[in-house]
């Protein structure tokens, strides 16, 4: 590898890894400081490697440096004796020996308590993404700022804000004990599952950025499963859930970038291995007592990937909604499941179902009614398909209806 | 919102259907109907089937054995939903699977909350 491609790579790869080392090492007031050092070191990777050529182990290069710049700082700023020292978390930790532990072991745990203390319900969602993508994911500002479709100053002071809330409740760098996990695991789920989406779902025609995000979502769960600690049923079923959406990357944007929908889509194109995998996580997932929504939705997601009986396919997706509302409401799960209804009984029996759900302002609302009224009353279809696309705020959804609004204005002329 | 419970009556059934892990084996109809209400956020619980096994006791200690001493109908279960009224809350047992067996009825209740 060049240098001009293996800075960028090695900075995608290490980082991250280097970043909640020594977030660790500084404490969660740091984070600033840590990021900081890092940047810097990967700077004079530039600098240094244009003059005196690449090292032999450019990784182990940028680990050094990283390190002698923390002990540097640590020695010679008056920070270290007044803010760093008396908090410092570190174990190893020795008077005249500051340890900065880069091995691969302790790189794998700081990331995994980074990850907990980032995914604080303290701070909004969209600054444990943007933060997770900063510190777990070695995203760049702008490209944080271009997966969240907004500028750089918003994101700066997103993340700034997070940092401050984290160091005010002073949030531990830790793994939560054995009786917190399930509870503390739900908010690190919750926000790799946004995460996932905002790959998955946004409004981005990146397609490189978006598939990017879901690919990052889905490695940090992966990660979760490989520590005994954090390795629960419910992180399987959210990692198989992933899978199988993950299956239809190919399929589901055509060369323009458009979205192509689930009915319409090229079922060649399904990433068979992922299917697999999918299948694989979900087996192991089947264990313990306790079924979280990531189960349901992964079986759910799992009758999406099947194809040789429609008929039970249905049966069975619409029994899967039923039991996840049951469990938990979610009105996107509540349209979902009236939309499986329709398949299983009928366009007829499932509008008067979905005129029950009273979800005016959903713009999907009105795409499901749309859907569902195309074969029975176009007229109608057509106003329920105008609102939505008066509502809808996604350019990608409005090309959507668009298209279906204007199939259904030549059936009508027909 | 209000919250109301759901008291489902009839005949006896008989045998109670259970899976293989213990838990009732719910018939399509009924999970349709409480997934349908669910669906319209109006699940505050799905509540509870009761068993067959009872036994009823009165002053002075008198016991009678089963629940169905002298009723035709017994309650079989309950859930509690959400609804805007009671009588929003009947149009939404107007279409429970109860209402197909042999004397079945579901009762609706406003149920009062006890704070502290």
């Amino acid at each position: 590898m060049q240098e001009k491609e293996l800075i960028p790579y090695l900075y995608r790869t290490e980082f991250r890894k280097i970043t909640a080392v020594l977030c660790r090492s500084l404490g969660i007031e740091h984070i600033s400081i840590a990021e900081d050092l890092v940047g810097d070191t990967f700077l004079l990777a530039a600098e240094t490697w244009g003059l005196k050529g690449i090292p032999q182990n450019p990784a182990a290069w940028l680990y050094t440096v990283a390190k002698n710049k923390a002990k540097d700082l640590l020695k010679r700023n008056t920070l270290f004796s007044q803010k760093i020292s008396p908090q410092i978390q570190y174990a190893t930790y020795d008077k005249n020996e500051i340890e900065i532990d880069l091995s691969v072991q302790n790189i794998q745990d700081s990331q995994l308590q980074m990850m907990f203390a980032i995914c604080y319900p303290g701070i909004p969602p969209e600054a444990q993404i943007g933060l997770s993508l900063r510190i777990l994911c070695s995203f760049s500002i702008d490209e944080i700022a271009d997966a969240f479709l907004t500028n750089k100053e918003t994101i700066n002071k997103r993340l700034y804000r997070a940092k401050e809330k984290l160091k005010q409740d002073n949030v531990k760098i830790e793994l939560p004990s054995e009786n917190e996990i399930d509870k503390r695991i739900e908010n690190v789920l919750t926000t790799l599952y946004l995460l996932f989406n905002e790959g998955y779902y946004s409004s981005n025609n990146n397609a490189v950025l978006r598939k990017d995000l879901c690919l990052e979502a889905m490695r940090l769960t992966h990660m979760l499963t490989e520590n005994e600690t954090t390795n629960k049923p419910a992180v399987t079923a959210l990692l198989a859930l992933m899978c199988f959406h993950a299956s239809r990357f190919e399929a589901r944007v055509d060369s323009d970038g458009e979205l192509i929908l689930y009915e319409d889509q090229d079922i060649s194109l399904w990433n068979r291995e992922l299917i697999l995998q999918g299948e694989r996580y979900l087996n192991k997932a089947s264990t313990g007592d306790y079924l979280s929504k990531y189960h349901w939705e992964a079986a759910i997601a799992y009758w999406h990937t099947t194809t040789n009986n429609e008929k039970q396919k249905w049966e069975k997706i619409l029994s899967l909604y039923n039991q996840l509302l049951i469990t938990e409401y979610s009105p996107i799960a509540a349209l979902n499941r009236t939309y499986a209804l329709s398949k299983v009984y009928g366009n007829e029996e499932a509008i008067v179902e979905a005129e029950k759900l009273k979800l005016d302002n959903n713009h999907l609302y009105h795409c499901l009614l749309g859907e569902l009224y195309s074969e029975v009353d176009i007229q109608k279809a057509i106003e329920h398909l105008l609102q939505a696309l008066k509502i809808s705020r996604v350019a990608a959804d409005k090309k959507v209806i668009k298209n279906k609004i204007s199939k259904l204005g030549k059936l009508k002329n027909v | 919102m209000k919250e109301f419970a759901m008291i489902y009556r009839s005949e006896p059934m008989g045998e109670i259907k259970l899976t293989p892990e213990g838990n009732l084996e719910i018939s399509k109809e009924w999970e349709n109907w409480m997934g349908g209400i669910a669906a319209q956020n109006k699940l505050v619980s799905p509540g509870m089937r009761l068993g067959n096994e009872g036994r009823t006791v009165k002053p002075g200690n008198i016991v009678t054995n089963g629940p169905y001493a002298e009723v035709k109908e017994i309650v079989g279960g309950l859930s509690i939903f959400r609804a805007e009224s009671i009588e929003d809350a009947l149009e939404l047992a107007k279409s429970c699977p109860m209402l197909n067996v042999p004397d079945g009825s579901v009762e609706i209740r406003d149920i009062i909350q006890m704070n502290g």
